[in-house]
């Protein structure tokens, strides 16, 4: 029986692989949109925006993640207005370390997604934008119309293994209490004293789920494939 | 409620001495064990024998398909059993944390420097291994002192990119109340009810070292490109 005493570990471990999604899908709307803002702008001529850019990227990407999740957990409510931050800190349960948890791996997500918006857009030929001008486009429209529809479909294998590091990340939300895949594993062990099992349990699923993510991404990738294009296998990088 | 960063002067001497040692110690050890393993593995996965790479590459896919912090868990649970198993004890032997970390760390980032010396193999001209061949050396010798050397200097800038990142990474051992930087930052916070002013140190105390150390990589990377 789970904690609760109302159903199977097997349920309670399954609700927690829905919140670890819950979190990642959350999340990752979050890192698209900011990563697409901010790596396009550092492909701009415009200068401070880029070095806006640069200075958000080297803060995010140099910071551990369970120090930005104590960050938006702990600090950030205290800085906020008082009203606001007490809102915050008396959201009930789930939801008071889901927000802050959603709001860290946007975050930090967004920094790798800008990184490599901006090479997608750097990979393009420079004739691509050249021509956008040229048929009387706005720069907006260029980006719009020409060079971002193509970055993101050049773009999408690096992608899919951001989206499958920010399942793996939002386990790192255990540590501000929302329990999700890991946490439960690791409350079913306290409870049951069974550790092989649940932790097998939770491995198993992170495979499956992941098996799921790299079947779903092949069949999108081969969708979008830009055509003529070899699928780029970019450089070797660091990662975790 | 107001702020007290005098907490952090009064901790300096916990913070540093403990934890960052602690931190830096973990981080050193475990790179090079990982990278030793890391490109034992490579070797593996690259080699012809079907049932060699496909156990290298079962034991990198699955590494990096789990969350760390589960990794850490595992290990944390596991080693005192492999401990009381290789010794023949009836008891799960003590591993403290520290041990526990360090044979976690090792293990954990061997799948991802194995990624990079696969690379950086792969990126040497055949040519060279049948050159060694042809020179007489065996395939260790060939390996030891034609192919690993230079896949080694081609990846030094992602080898220690790679390493910031476990630099960052070894404050998880946070979940298994090790006494790092971040657990000792932890500590005091909880003891002194300082929560908002240690974390905030800790986020710039990472920030400066992580951020002085990629700023070195990227101006070593100039100076050891091999030239062609």
């Amino acid at each position: 029986m789970e904690p609760g005493g109302t159903g199977t570990y097997l349920h309670y471990l399954l609700v927690g692989l829905l919140w670890t999604l819950a979190t990642a899908l959350a999340a990752w709307v979050i890192a698209l949109l900011v990563g697409a803002l901010v790596g396009t702008v550092r492909t701009t001529p415009l200068r401070w925006a880029v070095r806006l850019g640069n200075f958000y990227v080297e803060v995010f990407r140099n910071i551990p993640l369970i120090v930005q999740m104590f960050l938006w957990f702990f600090v950030v409510p205290e800085l906020l207005p008082e009203a606001m931050g007490d809102w915050i800190k008396q959201m009930p349960p789930p939801w008071s370390s889901y927000l802050p948890a959603v709001m860290c791996l946007g975050i930090f997500t967004s920094v790798r997604v800008a990184e490599q918006v901006r090479a997608g857009i750097n990979s393009l030929p420079r004739g691509q934008g050249l021509a956008g001008t040229a048929m009387g486009l706005s720069v907006a429209e260029t980006y719009r119309f020409v060079l971002l529809p193509q970055a993101f479909r050049i773009i999408l294998p690096p992608l899919t293994s951001e989206f499958m590091n920010i399942i793996k990340n939002s386990s790192v939300a255990l540590t501000i209490g929302l329990l999700e895949l890991t946490g439960r594993a690791r409350a079913m062990q306290e409870f049951s004293f069974r550790v092989f099992e649940a932790f097998t349990a939770a491995t198993v699923l992170y495979l499956l789920t992941n098996l799921a993510v790299v079947l779903l991404m092949r069949w999108l990738e081969r969708k979008v494939r830009v055509p003529g294009l070899i699928a780029a296998a970019g450089a070797p990088q660091a990662g975790h | 409620m107001g702020f007290d960063f005098d907490v952090i002067q009064r901790s300096l001497g916990y913070l540093f001495l403990d934890g960052m040692t602690f931190t830096l110690t973990l981080t050193a050890l475990a790179m090079v064990g990982g990278i030793v393993f890391g490109t034992l593995l490579a070797m593996m996965r690259l080699s012809s024998n079907a049932i060699v790479s496909s156990l290298a590459g079962g034991y990198v896919n699955l590494m990096r398909s789990i969350p760390l912090v589960l990794v850490i868990f595992w290990f944390f649970f596991l080693v005192p059993y492999i401990g009381a198993w290789i010794v023949r004890a009836d008891e799960p032997i003590k591993v403290g944390a520290f041990h526990s970390a360090l044979i976690t760390f090792t293990m954990f980032e061997a799948a991802y420097y194995c990624e990079i010396m696969r690379a950086g193999i792969q990126s040497i001209p055949r040519g060279q291994v049948w050159s060694g061949y042809a020179l007489g050396l065996d395939y260790w010798q060939t390996m030891a002192s034609v192919v690993l050397p230079q896949a080694f200097r081609n990846m030094i800038p992602v080898l220690l990119t790679q390493t910031i990142i476990l630099f960052q990474d070894t404050s998880l051992v946070y979940v298994i109340s090790a006494t790092d930087f971040l657990g000792a930052a932890a500590k005091v916070a909880n003891r002194d009810y300082r929560l908002v002013e240690m974390y905030s140190f800790a986020a710039v105390v990472y920030f400066v070292i992580s951020y002085g150390l990629s700023t070195l990589v990227k101006r070593f990377q100039d100076r050891v490109a091999i030239i062609r």
